[in-house]
C-alpha cells in the first residue's frame, strides 16, 4: 500500500507569510545594506517560491517560519559566498571564510537580532524627512509584506501611484544616505513620534475609509496594532506613549462592527449597538491604557485613549461621564487645538446642559465660516445645537446645509427628522 | 485500486510574481487538494521537477540543455494517485489549483507489473 501516513491537512496561520516577508526583508536589508533593497525583496520571493515549490506536495513543515528563516539564510550564505573572489583566496582561508560567513550571518537571524532588524526597518520606513503617505507605503511594503497592487487597493489608489511614492521614498533613502538603524536619544523619541503618526494614520484608513471592502479595512487596522505591539515588545519602542496608542487603537477597533450601517454609511457613536462593541479587544484596551500611566509625560494618545475608554465603559451614551470627558478635551485642546477637538468639546458642553458656551465655542473656531459650507459635522452640530437652544431659525439653517452636503443617505434622513422636528420659524 | 500518474504542466510560479498573500493563499489550495488526497488515502508519491534538465536523443546519443518550455508547456511536478479507473483519478485531478493561471493536469494510468 502507499507509505504515507494519514494526515489532517494542516493550516497556515493567517498572514504568516506577510509577516515572515517582513521579518526576512529586516534582516536581509540589515545584512545587504538598505541600498541593497531589490536584492532583498527578490531573495525574499525566491524563499517563498521554493516554499511553494518543495510544500505544496507534501505536508507543512512542523515550523513552517523556522524553515523559511533557514531558507532564507541559506541563500544569504550563498549570495555572500559567490560575492567573494575566493579564486584569489588560498583553499585553507577560503574555507575560513565560507565557515566566517555562516556563523557571521548566522548571527542576525537569531531571534532577538531578527527583533531589532524590524525594528530598525520601521524606524527607517517613518524617516521624517518622508512624506506621511511615501512613509506609509513603504512601511506597508517592507514591514508588512504587502505587494503593491494589495496597498493600492487597501489604500483606495492605484499601482502607478503606489510605485510612486515607493520609489520617491526608497530614492531619498539612498540621496540622502540614511542609516539603517535605531536612532538614540532625543533622535529616538522624534522618530517615535513619526512612527506613531504612521501606524495611526495606518489605523485610520482602516477604520475611516468606507470605499475600500471591509476585509481590507480590518486587515489595516489589525495590521497598525500588530506593529505597535510589536513595538512594545521591544525595549527600545516600549514607551507608556506606545502603550497609549496600542490601547487607544484597542477601544477603536472594538466599535469595529458597529461603525457601518447597511447601506455602507457610518453610524455615530451615539447610535451604536453597544452590544456589538467587541469585549475582547476592550480589555485589551484596559490593559495598555493601564501599562502607559508611567511616566511624566501625557501624550495626546494617552488623552484619546483615556477619552475613548470613557465611552467604552459606558453602557449607553447617555450615562456617559461627560464631566470627566470635558476635563480630558480641556487638556487634549491644549495638545491638539485643531477644529476637530474643539467641535467635539463643544458637543460635551452640550451635553453638559451649556448650550450657549457650546455654541460660542464653535463659533470661536478658527476658519469656520469656512467649515460650515464645506464639512457637514459642522452645521450638522451647529445646526443641532441651535435647535435645543430654541433658536429655530438658525437650527433650519444650518441643518439644511449639512443635509446638502453629507453623502450619507441615512444622515441626510436624521437630518430630515430634525428638520421636521424643529417646525417653522416665528 | 490503480495507480495513476498526474503530470502538472502550467505557471512558472517565479513569472507570476505573486505577493506573500497571494504565495499563502496559492499554497493553501495545494495543501487542502492533496491533503485531502493524503486523508483518503489515495496520495502516493509527489514531487516538484527543477525547470531545465537535459535532453538526451539520437543514436549517439545527443546531449542537449533543455527542454525550454514555454509557459503551459513546462512540466512542474507530478503526483501518483490511487484511483478505480481513468473516470475516477481524473475526477481527482479537478482539485488542481492552477487552472485558472494557464495550467493543465495530463492524467495517465500506470501499467501495472
Amino acid at each position: 500500500m502507499n507509505g504515507a501516513p494519514e494526515k489532517h491537512p494542516q493550516q497556515l496561520v493567517d498572514h504568516l507569510f506577510r509577516h515572515e516577508a517582513g521579518k526576512m526583508i529586516a534582516v536581509l536589508t540589515r545584512i545587504f545594506g538598505i541600498h541593497n533593497l531589490e536584492l532583498v525583496e527578490d531573495t525574499v520571493q525566491e524563499t517563498f517560491l521554493k516554499a511553494l515549490q518543495v510544500w505544496k506536495y507534501h505536508t507543512l513543515p512542523d515550523n513552517p517560519s523556522g524553515w523559511l528563516m533557514q531558507v532564507a539564510r541559506n541563500k544569504t550564505i550563498d549570495l555572500i559566498r559567490r560575492q567573494q573572489k575566493l579564486s584569489k583566496i588560498s583553499e585553507e582561508l577560503g574555507s575560513l571564510l565560507q565557515s566566517e560567513a555562516e556563523y557571521t550571518i548566522g548571527q542576525f537571524f537569531l531571534d532577538t537580532e531578527i527583533a531589532d532588524s524590524q525594528l530598525r526597518m520601521i524606524f527607517t520606513c517613518c524617516h521624517q524627512s518622508l512624506n506621511p503617505e511615501d512613509q506609509v507605503a513603504l512601511t506597508l511594503k517592507t514591514v508588512s509584506g504587502f505587494g503593491v497592487q494589495e496597498i493600492a487597493k487597501a489604500l483606495v489608489s492605484n499601482e502607478a501611484t503606489i510605485q510612486k511614492r515607493l520609489y520617491r521614498a526608497k530614492e531619498y533613502i539612498r540621496a540622502n544616505d540614511i542609516r539603517f538603524e535605531i536612532p538614540i536619544g532625543q533622535a529616538l523619541e522624534e522618530r517615535l513620534e513619526t512612527v506613531y503618526t504612521v501606524l495611526y494614520l495606518l489605523f485610520n484608513e482602516g477604520y475611516n475609509s468606507i470605499k475600500a471592502d471591509e476585509l481590507i479595512r480590518y486587515d489595516l487596522c489589525v495590521e497598525a496594532m500588530r506593529l505597535c505591539k510589536l513595538l512594545t515588545e521591544h525595549k527600545l519602542g516600549n514607551t507608556p506613549s506606545t502603550s497609549a496608542l496600542l490601547s487607544l487603537m484597542c477601544f477603536q477597533s472594538s466599535r469595529f462592527d458597529s461603525r457601518i450601517g447597511d447601506d455602507n454609511t457610518i453610524i455615530l457613536l451615539e447610535h451604536q449597538d453597544r452590544s456589538k462593541w467587541n469585549k475582547g479587544l476592550i480589555q485589551m484596551g484596559y490593559h495598555y491604557l493601564t501599562q502607559s500611566s508611567t511616566g511624566d509625560r501625557l501624550s495626546v494618545y494617552h488623552l484619546e485613549s483615556a477619552i475613548a475608554a470613557e465611552h467604552c465603559l459606558s453602557p449607553d451614551f447617555e450615562s456617559t461621564n461627560w464631566q470627566a470627558m470635558l476635563l480630558l478635551y480641556d487638556r487634549l485642546l491644549e495638545l491638539k487645538p485643531i477644529p476637530v477637538v474643539q467641535l467635539n468639546r463643544a458637543i460635551l458642553l452640550a451635553q453638559l446642559d451649556n448650550l450657549p458656551a457650546a455654541i460660542d465655542t464653535i463659533l470661536d473656531i478658527p476658519g469656520i465660516s469656512d467649515l460650515l459650507k464645506h464639512h457637514y459635522i459642522y452645521p450638522s452640530v451647529l445646526g443641532d445645537l441651535y435647535g435645543k437652544a430654541g433658536n429655530t431659525g438658525e437650527a433650519r439653517k444650518y441643518l439644511e446645509i449639512a443635509c446638502q452636503l453629507t453623502p450619507s443617505l441615512a444622515e441626510k434622513k436624521l437630518l430630515r427628522e430634525k428638520i421636521q422636528k424643529i417646525g417653522s420659524p416665528g | 485500486m490503480k495507480d495513476f500518474l498526474f503530470i502538472f504542466r502550467g505557471p512558472d510560479y517565479s513569472e507570476l510574481n505573486l505577493t506573500p498573500e497571494q504565495s499563502q493563499a496559492a499554497m493553501k489550495k495545494w495543501m487542502d487538494w492533496v491533503g485531502a488526497l493524503h486523508s483518503k488515502g489515495q496520495y502516493v508519491a509527489g514531487n516538484p521537477l527543477v525547470k531545465t534538465g537535459k535532453m538526451v536523443e539520437g543514436k549517439k546519443p545527443v546531449i542537449t540543455d533543455g527542454p525550454f518550455a514555454e509557459g503551459k508547456e513546462l512540466v512542474g511536478g507530478y503526483l501518483i494517485v490511487k484511483a478505480d479507473s481513468l473516470e475516477q483519478a481524473t475526477e481527482l485531478s479537478y482539485g488542481f489549483p492552477d487552472f485558472d493561471k494557464d495550467g493543465s493536469v495530463e492524467v495517465r494510468e500506470i501499467i501495472p507489473m
